[in-house]
């Protein structure tokens, strides 16, 4: 399917000058990953190099779930705001009667939410495994400058955020309000958590092959709920709030 | 909630309850706790979906409702200038394609016709929105939609500008047959202004301009934008938010939006809706400059002096089309040619004066105290009804043609339409 680019970019710019003319959603993207970056860190520094390797790793586990809970949570809010926030500011109509493809439109929503999210995402990631090499005890610094964790952190991110913010923006797309939708986007991104919750309970290690295998699949799953979500993208349904089959096969036509 | 909503949400309760008496593994009651959670989550998502159609659909019907009886409450023509055929006889033979009048003479679909449309449909559920519409639209002009509320011309526009799928019938649009295959075809070649000019309130004007030109695929939009901020005379506050504007000046950066593309058909929905009177005028000398450019302005519009002042034509729709033509031709169909006459004192005799003239097929008392005859031709009778009138040594103040506004003609039709639908 061809894609216009310029009509993707038109999206994402758009969305990022919404984002820096409201503040309060850069506060809260700032806020949440420096809570959940501070506590793991404080922990990690707590730690002695007697403490047994068994534990260490265990606190190592939580920290790095705690950093890939971010690219979860922070975008599920902004997705699920995506179109039924277009539609509640009345400018969803106009913009759906240009020639722009629900394909083109959903991808430029979700790049503009992804994108700021990995950033920070791995901002804060550097940030926490730069404090660890330069203040912890030479075992927390030895956990957790794995390549196995970085790897992960790389691919995971972008893949786990881009989940999220598919899933927001079904529930976006099919919700009636925006209250209701931003709260279903953020509980509904939770099961992607399962991942990282696996790493982190030593369920399997995250070596370099088992990384790029689970990181293929989450690719796979992103892609095909970019065509998912795009199909139940229902131009008539937002618009009218009725869905043009439902109600063809009601009328019996 | 709906019904599949509670039996969904009963099934997932079951479930969960179930895995968590069942699952003693730790790992393995997250997992099926987070799946019964997201589930739950897309169920209760899909049961708003399906209550929010209920609740538009109530909404509509209690609009129709409503337009109904306010137009037939509204019918304010006097009886006695009908002639023989009562205006409320002509709308209703319109109306069932049976009597002497034929929208089909106004209506004949020509080379230059740049909306075609052929027995549209739209239905939701049960409730019509519209029904066999049929009309066409011809380059260059403005053409009026004209109707009550609820009477389907937002969802007119909808369908033509492919938001909405008709049920039945065809319609073609700049040359495109309306089919679900060249949407974005017949998007390139169109624009809309919504009633809601639907602006990015925390983005300046220019900033919103530029999103939509980046939705054309302009590459460099700039000097579409001065020439669009330029015609709707814009340009001083290309640089403020738009949050910060009044809502005339909001309207006109809608219609700046809607000139971007410089579109062959430009629909506009209620433009001057909530508009002053100063405001109202700048919207219509947009409109009338559109047409001077060869622009088609397809207008819906509640306001009959707006539609009188700028459309070649008019349509007027109450689910189906009522009629479609001129509005001078509408009114000729209408309403039979009369003569308006008053004089200081009342005439001792005024049947025996007027039965005399040989044009006044009749006459009759209006509630002003003048006298309204029918005629066949004004120019004819004028003067002979002026003659008898000086030889029976009435003091004349007045003698006029009769007018009929395009506020009669629509209230004649809508109320046949409330009539019709209570038959």
């Amino acid at each position: 399917m061809n894609q216009s680019w310029i009509r993707i970019r038109a999206v994402m710019r758009k969305e990022f000058r919404e984002y820096r003319r409201n503040r309060f959603i850069i506060y809260t993207m700032g806020t949440l990953p420096l809570i959940f970056t501070a506590l793991p860190v404080i922990s990690l520094f707590s730690i002695s190099s007697a403490t047994p390797p068994s534990v260490v790793r265990t606190q190592v586990g939580i920290t790095l779930l705690l950093l890939l809970v971010i690219p979860v949570v922070l975008p599920a809010t902004i997705a699920a705001y995506s179109v039924i926030g277009e539609r509640d500011q009345g400018t969803l109509e106009p913009l759906l009667t240009t020639p722009i493809s629900r394909e083109e439109f959903l991808l430029g929503k979700s790049l503009a939410a992804t994108i700021p999210t990995v950033g920070v995402a791995y901002v804060f990631f550097l940030v926490l495994v730069v404090a660890i090499r330069l203040g912890a005890s030479s075992v927390v610094a030895h956990a957790v400058w794995q390549p196995s964790w970085f790897l992960a952190e790389l691919l995971f991110a972008p893949l786990l955020a881009a989940w999220s913010v598919w899933v927001g923006t079904a529930i976006s797309a099919r919700s009636s309000d925006v209250r209701v939708a931003q709260q279903l986007g953020t509980l509904a991104s939770l099961p992607a958590l399962v991942l990282p919750l696996l790493m982190s309970l030593q369920v399997f290690k995250p070596t370099a092959t088992v990384a790029v295998v689970i990181a293929v699949g989450l690719a796979v799953i992103d892609v095909a709920a970019w065509r998912v979500v795009s199909k139940m993208f229902d131009r008539e349904r937002l618009i009218t709030g009725a869905s043009a089959v439902t109600m063809r096969a009601e009328a019996g036509t | 909630m709906t019904r599949q909503g509670w039996l969904i949400t009963a099934v997932a309760l079951g479930c969960a309850i179930g895995a968590l008496t069942g699952v003693k593994k730790p790992v393995g009651d997250i997992l099926f706790v987070s799946v019964i959670v997201l589930y739950l989550a897309v169920a209760y998502s899909l049961g708003g979906a399906k209550r929010q159609v209920d609740a538009k659909v109530r909404e509509s019907d209690a609009d129709d409702d409503h337009s109904l009886e306010d137009g037939v409450a509204r019918v304010t023509v006097p009886p006695e200038i009908y002639g023989s055929q009562t205006p409320r006889e002509i709308a209703n033979a319109i109306v069932t394609r049976s009597g002497n009048f034929s929208t089909a003479p106004q209506d004949e679909v020509t080379s230059d016709s740049v909306i075609v449309v052929e027995h549209l449909t739209k239905q939701f559920g049960q409730r019509v929105a519209f029904e066999d519409v049929s009309f066409h639209v011809r380059r260059g002009e403005v053409f009026g939609f004209l109707g009550p509320n609820g009477a389907g011309k937002t969802t007119t526009v909808r369908t033509l500008s492919t938001l909405v799928t008709p049920t039945s019938g065809s319609a073609e649009v700049a040359g495109i047959p309306l089919d679900g295959g060249h949407d974005i075809e017949i998007r390139q070649r169109i624009a809309v202004m919504t009633e809601v000019p639907g602006l990015y309130l925390r983005l300046s004007v220019t900033e919103n301009l530029v999103f939509f030109a980046g939705l054309y695929s302009y590459r460099d939009a700039q000097p579409r934008i001065d020439r669009a901020l330029e015609a709707v005379n814009l340009s001083s506050r290309a640089n403020d938010l738009c949050g910060s504007l009044s809502k005339g000046l909001r309207q006109r950066v809608g219609l700046a939006r809607a000139l971007l593309s410089d579109p062959e058909i430009v629909f506009l929905d209620e433009p001057t809706a909530g508009l002053d009177p100063v405001a109202s005028l700048e919207v219509q000398n947009l409109i009338n400059a559109l047409r001077a450019k060869g622009v088609t302005v397809f207008l819906t519009t509640h306001r009959l002096d707006e539609a009188e002042k700028l459309c070649d034509r008019v349509a007027i729709l109450n689910t189906t089309l009522r009629t479609v033509g001129r509005i001078d031709d509408l009114r000729q169909r209408m309403f039979h040619k009369s003569i308006l006459v008053t004089t200081v004192d009342p005439l001792p005799d005024p049947d025996r004066l007027f039965s005399a003239i040989d044009d006044v097929a009749s006459w009759t008392k209006d509630v002003t105290g003048g006298y309204v005859l029918v005629v066949s031709d004004v120019r004819v009778a004028a003067p002979a009804i002026t003659r008898a009138l000086v030889a029976g040594g009435a003091d004349v103040l007045s003698l006029a043609e009769g007018h009929h506004s395009l506020e009669e003609v629509y209230l004649e039709l809508v109320g046949a339409a409330g009539q019709g639908g209570e038959q």
